[in-house]
């Protein structure tokens, strides 16, 4: 394992002797004063726009349309107006993003669930199991990763409302999913989405561990299922987690698709659906917009801090080889 | 044991999974059945009844507080009929519609903004003809000029629902009174009024143009406004057909003429910079500086009142109102620049077809005018009933016979054009280029 990652192993010893890896040679080289500075300045570009969409939500809405968040150094004016108007709106429209946020993790929990279970399962079928044609199905998935996601749109959607016919045999009959049941075909179509990248990252993982453990695990009279289980799974947990979290940002920040699949009706539209509306028929309202992208930013930002770690090492443990 | 912790937060899972469920199942089951409202209150909807329990998909571009008031305004429909109309409302209804239609999810009505894209729709066999009494009280409420926009080839698809008009300058009542200007009635006294402000030192005009991914129709607005002053309603209707080039004369003329206004350094843009600063300013905040006196005339449409800051008074006698565009030649009439939605059906199930006969009523319109921020080209409309002075003042104006009504140009004319070229070109001509060279470039890319 230590041979994988050599990434970890640079982290956690910074200081040690000449680096033997190129990527601990870059590390190094990253770690100069001025690449430091830059790296600085980098960030504070980066976070200048999100810093003032934080200011600008707090800004009462004369102040956002008339002039730009800067001038609320010199000039400070600041309410709680534009979170209490979408959060709590009165009106059905102008806001009541509680609820939407429920809709949203309705949509996205199990979008990240199914995709994190058939891909590893997939993945470990593809690096471990022996079966003809093994290759040809890796690489056509792999492939599949250039088809863009906006291709499928209309026939998926055909494919649930209008069923499969061939020929005038119907294959399957049209799915006729009203209300609230529009959560299965989010679901689905994420999970049909997320499936190349998904196979492809976790195949990588896992086809670099040892073989050793398999032929131990085989000759002490282990199943597919149970070497899986007991081995496979708790050593990917890294990976899993990366590729979690992408799956989850992914899916969280999605308009395209829930739009599509879930409508943008009360019951299912997730929070960015109500986003896109919450400007008004012509942009009217567009005050209101910064401070609903933060309330929405919140979930996301404890995800991917709190599994910030595994992020880095996992996606590299995938990509790079030792 | 690592098996064990995770089975358990599997467990975890689900139950959180399960809980969240409920809850959204026991939100989505609010509608419960209040048909018990007396039968004197629905005897209007007598006519409508007989659809009990059936539910009808409406998908429109209309959203936010006016999707509240629409939604509103067909709630005592609902009530007696037993109807319930599901409402949703996109920014992305175009493109979305068109999905809709392809994947076989159409929704069974819609309001469609563009006679172009209803037209797409009817040649695609993909729409509905109206019901005949639908047909009956549009032909009764709506002059021919509205009811052309959505007839294809003969057949009548939908009703106008609602509609604003453009040809409007606003500015401020208070700030005119101040300095003795008045509201000007032709086009001479409205440059000359121009003329005036900007011997002051002032700039007499402001304007945006920047609308995200629509950046530069505001200015196909301003185009068409004064294709209809300079060459009359015939020679505009034969540019938006394509009948005469987009290169024609007629068109350099209304073109140097919008750009008398909107390219004259000394007229353009209060309180923003530069003629250029026209295209890099958001339409919503085009006209805000008449407010703070940077700026006194800002040409744009009725809906523009839903743009001012809370608290702001649109009235005659308020901060800000709008007087009609004048035109150049009042002998031709009075040309009118309007845009709306039409209700068209993709299903023919009964009770859609109750449904789009309802919206095409004079009662809805003047029932849906009482909830305010509402203009309808209905001639049942009874201004009366109409809130807002600015939605008066608009009824009015379509109402008015002497007006000659025409829908939005870039509406009609194909999307590649209306919806592209067109907003491109206008963007750089405010840029620099020159009138011409723009118009050239648009004529090349309608084929």
């Amino acid at each position: 394992m230590t041979t994988t990652t050599p990434v970890a192993t640079a982290g956690a010893a910074v200081s040690a002797d000449s680096p033997r890896t190129a990527v601990g040679r870059v590390r190094k080289r990253l770690n100069s004063p001025i690449a430091t500075a830059a790296s600085i300045v980098i960030a504070v570009v980066w976070t200048i726009p999100t810093f003032g969409l934080l200011v600008s939500s707090f800004r009462p809405e004369r102040q956002i349309k008339g002039n730009g968040w800067w001038n609320a150094f010199t000039d400070p004016q600041f309410t709680l107006q534009n979170y209490q108007d979408v959060l709590f709106g009165r009106s059905s429209s102008s806001g009541q993003l509680a609820s939407y946020f429920i809709n949203s993790l309705v949509i996205t929990i199990p979008s990240v669930l199914f995709p994190l279970a058939f891909c590893s399962l997939a993945a470990y079928a593809l690096a471990w199991m022996n079966f003809k044609g093994r290759d040809w199905i890796y690489i056509s998935i792999f492939a599949l990763q250039i088809v863009p996601l906006q291709m499928a749109l209309v026939p998926l959607l055909s494919f649930f409302s209008r069923g499969v016919t061939l020929g005038g045999i119907t294959l399957l009959p049209a799915w006729g999913l009203t209300g609230s049941e529009k959560y299965i075909q989010v679901w689905f179509a994420h999970t049909c989405f997320a499936l190349p990248l998904g196979v492809f990252l976790l195949h990588n993982f896992v086809s670099q561990l040892p073989k050793d453990l398999f032929e131990a695990a085989r000759v002490d009279g282990a199943s597919h299922p149970r070497i899986f289980r007991t081995i496979v799974l708790p050593l990917i947990t890294p990976s899993l987690a990366a590729f979690g979290i992408f799956q989850f940002l992914w899916v969280w920040n999605d308009l395209l698709v829930a739009l599509i699949f879930a409508g943008g009706t009360k019951e299912t539209a997730p929070l960015t659906v109500r986003l896109a509306e919450l400007a008004g028929t012509r942009g009217n309202e567009w005050q209101r917009l910064t401070s609903g992208a933060f309330v929405s930013i919140v979930v996301p930002l404890i995800v991917f801090l709190s599994l910030q770690r595994y992020f880095v090492r996992g996606l590299l443990a995938g990509s790079v080889k030792g | 044991m690592a098996v064990n912790s995770r089975g358990r937060r599997a467990l975890v899972l689900t139950s959180v999974l399960g809980l969240v469920f409920g809850a959204a199942a026991c939100s989505g089951g609010d509608s419960g059945s209040e048909n018990n409202a007396s039968s004197a209150d629905c005897a209007p909807y007598e006519q409508y009844s007989g659809h009990d329990g059936k539910t009808v998909s409406i998908y429109a571009s209309i959203r936010d507080t006016e999707a509240d008031l629409l939604q509103e305004s067909w709630k005592k429909f609902e009530d007696c009929t037993g109807i319930k109309i599901d409402y949703e409302g996109s920014g992305e209804f175009e493109a979305q519609l068109q999905v809709k239609v392809d994947g076989g999810n159409a929704p069974d009505l819609a309001f469609i903004p563009q006679p172009g894209l209803l037209k797409r729709f009817a040649d695609a066999g993909k729409l509905k003809a109206a019901p005949d009494a639908t047909k009956a009280s549009a032909e009764a409420n709506y002059s021919k000029d509205w009811l052309a926009y959505s007839t294809v080839n003969g057949t009548f698809y939908g009703a106008p629902l609602g509609s604003n008009v453009k040809s409007f300058v606003w500015y401020s009542p208070k700030k005119f009174q101040e300095k003795g200007y008045t509201v000007p009635k032709t086009f001479q006294e409205l440059m000359d009024l121009s003329d005036k402000i900007a011997a002051g030192g002032e700039k007499p005009w402001c304007a945006g143009i920047e609308s995200g991914d629509a950046t530069g129709w505001p200015a196909t607005d301003w185009i068409e406004d004064l294709m209809l002053r300079t060459g009359g309603p015939d020679v505009y209707d034969k540019w938006v057909t394509h009948q005469i080039p987009f290169n024609d004369p007629a068109v350099v003329k209304a073109v140097d003429q919008a750009g008398a206004i909107l390219k004259n350094p000394k007229y353009v843009n209060g309180g923003y910079g530069d003629v250029k600063s026209i295209a890099t300013t958001s339409f919503q905040e085009g006209g805000l500086p008449i407010q703070d006196g940077k700026c006194y005339l800002h040409r744009q449409a009725s809906f523009y009142a839903n743009q001012w800051p809370q608290g702001t008074n649109v009235a005659e006698d308020g901060d800000v109102f709008a007087f009609y565009f004048p035109t150049i030649d009042p002998a031709q009439g009075e040309p009118v620049l309007a845009a709306g939605e039409f209700t068209v059906a993709f299903a023919d199930r009964p009770e859609v077809q109750a449904v789009q006969n309802f919206l095409a009523t004079p009662e809805y319109a003047n029932g849906r005018a009482k909830l305010g921020n509402w203009v309808s080209g209905s001639k049942g409309l009874d201004v009366n009933n109409v809130k807002n002075p600015i939605d008066k003042l608009s009824v009015e104006i379509l109402q008015n016979p002497k007006s000659t009504l025409r829908f939005d140009g870039s509406d009609m004319m194909p999307a590649a054009v209306g919806a592209g070229t067109f907003w491109k070109g206008m963007v750089d001509w405010i840029n620099g280029k020159s009138t011409q060279d723009t118009l050239n470039f648009i004529e090349q890319s309608w084929k």
